[in-house]
């Protein structure tokens, strides 16, 4: 017995995840990606924290998942239009396909901030500045080395590029920035032993379960340093060397460090495919541009279209496990909506 | 230079580069729990010293680990060594130790034996 | 460094810099301190570009130095630029060249806060009509002339009879341009290529065939700064600023230095002797000092205009070795003569002689 249909947007953590507990709860899905691959970020992601378990086992969890007959995935799907009459959708696609809904799951995910417009951290004009989804696929292919092939010796990551920055146009904080750093400067120095990692920070926000540990841990077991000031302007030396200018802050004094890498710790954005479906659906967005919630307590899901939902990241910056949760989440409040139909 | 009646300002900055950083070193293989301290500033706050005088135990750390030794010699004899700070710090950092481990490495260095 | 990167900057400030008609105000020290520099621009604009430009007698300073030394209070400043806008209108112009940057840096900040503050502007007008009875409005156009000079490079470059490539080892020259902090610092969006990684001067020196160095202390003011040298106790810290700049360029063996601020040309070129004088450190290969020039001294050069009426002779620091490198043909003998060949007192303490 069929209990609705469901479509839902975004093939990312969030989407699978859903599209997974609809169907067996005995929704018939419709899982749209605009890519060709499903997986989202996490495909870009090696080692998830806090305990840098594998993410492909999760991938491998989520593809499961979605092996049902009650899903079907269509890929390098993009929408084009949406009609809303009486509660009952009706979804065009770019490729002319129509497909009829009786709810909606929109999980239409983030992008990354787009470092290059931090023009004074020099990402795409010096060499040897990366992103933090850049480092993550070195660790991939395990190759660290700089652009001259040697391996570097001293690496340095900037904490909130692209958040709490008035001039990025971001002032909220991404959450999962801070977490990220400590774990790749524990995995760098897995890596590189004989090489010394610094981070420069605002704040160190580890607010997650087993968060403080891994912090504790970089510090004690590996020996990565924490200078608290954000770095100003970076250059390039006339051997190729980074040079940073930070205030230290709790020393009171500026500072001047030669770099070999440098590192940039990029926020969360809401997607640029989100947006597109944002004005489709109409939907609304806070300040802070992610899909606003009708309630930020009991009805984080519920968007302001009645029997559209939102699951995961386009709603405001969260890791793989809230993602996962506010997923089921959505899935809790379709099937009590689609009862109610 | 009296003909020019200014002379040219000595930066602020703390320059890694060409600091001196042995002294941090010597503490770390000695104290490692001198690792975990995330400069919160309890520690300066319950200082007998700190209260009544210019004297941070916080900042003194910090300098010790970017190597300007300067001004923690002049600091170090400062510390009553009362253990005040060991009560307080929540990451459990050996401070009382690093000092006095501080003033063992500057002894037995020839660059800053007295 | 990767050159694709910066293009992307660039394209994303690039700014309306106006043909033709222009309204021309002076720097007040560029006429001392670099005498040839606004005759070429005049020159260059009006007989070989064929442009109109004009300069109203009854123009004033811009009083910009003694605002930013907190003597002309902002209201006043506000006038006097008001003034300035009522001559233009009054002479039908709608395009004003600005000689000096800290002039542009203050024409900028003006219009910007009339465009925040509409009282302001009503205040301004009511004050400008009380003291001279004249009515202005908002130019359509600002531009500074280096933005202007940047705007025709390419002109230049098709008539240059020097390009910016050592003759003897036929490398392009080694040049750091710097930019004055009025510039764009305040408001990217007033400069060409933003204030990172600014294009006005680069985008000159590339199309005249020399090489910009990128160094890391490029951003970092020269310490003009008028309230700290104004006193002189206070020039330490002016001197210190240009000494970390130089001391920062001094591995990539700049050599010149190009700029398109009067204050920053000055210092960087008169910091230099000082020092040198202090203690003996000199930032040129074989303890040569760098030449520092404006950008219409350089397109001058790139002409072929005789330096010496481009005025360089009057530099701290000699441009000898520049010329050597652009192969140009000089008499050093006829630096310091009048123009009917009569013999001036040479300078002493001149260096890179």
């Amino acid at each position: 017995m069929m209990n609705g249909y469901v479509v839902v947007i975004g093939g990312g953590v969030a989407g699978m995840e859903a599209a997974g507990q609809l169907a067996e709860n005995g929704c018939l899905v419709t899982l749209l990606e605009k890519e060709d691959i499903t997986g989202g970020h996490l495909n870009n992601w090696h080692h998830l924290f806090p305990d840098r378990r594998n993410g492909n086992e999760v991938i491998e969890y989520l593809h499961k998942h979605i092996e049902h007959d009650n899903i079907t995935l269509l890929k390098n799907t993009i929408i084009d239009s949406v009609e809303n009459s009486r509660n009952k959708f009706i979804i065009k696609t770019t490729l002319g396909k129509e497909l009829n809904a009786d709810a909606i799951v929109v999980a239409t995910g983030f992008d990354l901030f787009r470092s290059e417009r931090k023009e004074e951290y020099g990402y795409g004009i010096y060499d040897n500045v990366l992103t933090s989804a850049d480092l993550e696929n070195r660790f991939g292919t395990s190759d660290l080395s700089l652009k001259n092939g040697e391996l570097p010796g001293r690496i340095g990551f900037v904490h909130c590029v692209g958040s709490r920055d008035e001039k990025a146009g971001n002032l909220y904080c991404s959450k999962l920035c801070c977490v990220t750093a400590v774990k790749q400067a524990i995995e760098l120095k897995e890596y590189l032993p004989e090489s010394n990692v610094f981070c420069f920070y605002m704040d160190m926000r580890m607010g997650g379960a087993l968060y403080e540990e891994l912090y504790m841990e970089s510090q004690e077991k590996y020996g990565v340093n924490f200078i608290r000031g954000k770095v100003s302007e970076v250059g390039e030396s006339f051997n190729n060397k980074l040079i940073v200018k930070v205030e230290d802050t709790l020393a009171g004094r500026p500072l001047k460090m030669e770099l070999d890498m440098l590192v940039l710790m990029a926020g969360m954005e809401i997607s640029e495919g989100s947006r597109k479906v944002g004005l489709a659906l109409n939907l609304k967005t806070g300040e802070n541009r992610f899909f606003a919630s009708i309630d930020n307590h009991y009805g984080s899901n519920r968007s302001n279209i009645k029997g559209v939902f939102y699951a995961g990241s386009c709603t405001a910056p969260m890791n793989i496990t809230e993602t996962i949760s506010h997923a089921r989440a959505a899935v809790s409040e379709v099937m009590n909506y689609l009862k109610k139909c | 230079m009296g003909k020019f009646g200014y002379t040219i300002s000595k930066g602020r900055q703390i320059d890694y580069e060409s600091n001196d950083r042995s002294v941090a070193e010597y503490i770390y293989d000695n104290e490692p729990s001198f690792r975990l301290c995330i400069e919160c500033g309890c520690c300066s706050a319950t200082c007998t010293t700190g209260n009544l005088t210019k004297f941070s135990l916080r900042e003194l750390q910090i300098l010790i680990k970017r190597g300007e030794n300067e001004h923690v010699q002049q600091n170090l004899k400062k510390c009553m060594l009362c253990g005040k700070c060991i009560l307080v710090c929540p990451r459990g950092v050996n401070t009382r130790n690093v000092v006095i481990l501080a003033k063992q490495a500057y002894q037995k260095s020839d660059n800053y034996a007295v | 460094m990767n050159i694709e990167g910066k293009k992307r900057i660039w394209s994303d400030y690039q700014k309306e810099i106006a043909d033709d008609h222009f309204f021309y105000v002076r720097s007040c020290i560029r006429q001392s301190f670099f005498p040839g520099s606004e005759q070429f621009f005049l020159n260059l604009m009006r007989n070989i570009l064929k442009k109109d430009v004009y300069e109203n007698p009854a123009h004033t300073t811009c009083t910009g130095i003694a605002y930013h030394s907190d003597i002309v209070p902002s209201a006043t400043i506000m006038t006097v630029i008001a003034r300035h806008f009522a001559l233009m209108k009054e002479s039908g112009y709608k395009n004003i060249a600005i000689s000096c940057v800290t002039s542009f840096g203050l024409y900028t900040e003006i219009l910007e806060t009339w465009k925040h503050f509409p009282k302001e502007l009503e205040k301004t007008r009511e004050y400008l009509f009380k003291a001279t009875g004249r009515e202005f409005d908002i130019p359509e156009n600002i531009a500074h002339t280096s933005d202007i000079i940047y705007k025709f490079r390419d002109e230049i470059a098709n008539k240059a009879k020097n390009t910016l490539v050592n003759k003897e080892t036929g490398e392009p020259l080694r040049i750091v341009e710097h930019i004055g902090c009025h510039y764009a610092k305040m408001f990217p969006k007033s400069g060409v290529g933003g204030a990172e990684f600014p294009n006005v001067l680069s985008g000159m020196v590339e199309a005249w065939g020399g090489k910009v160095i990128d160094y890391p202390e490029r951003r970092h003011c020269c310490g003009f700064g008028f309230r700290q040298y104004l006193v002189q106790a206070n020039r330490g810290y002016s001197v210190s600023n240009t000494e970390k700049k130089f001391s920062s360029m001094k591995p990539f063996m700049p050599d010149m230095v190009l700029t398109n601020c009067p204050g920053c040309t000055m210092f960087m070129d008169k910091w230099q002797y000082t020092i040198k004088e202090m203690g003996g450190v000199t930032y040129g290969a074989d303890g040569e000092s760098v030449p520092v020039l404006t950008y219409e001294e350089l397109a001058g050069l790139v002409l072929g205009d005789n330096p010496w009426d481009l005025g360089l002779q009057y530099h701290m620091v000699q441009s000898e070795p520049l010329l050597k490198k652009l192969g140009l043909e000089f008499d050093s003998t006829d630096k310091y003569k009048t123009k009917n060949g009569k013999q001036m007192p040479i300078p002493k303490n001149l260096i890179n002689v």
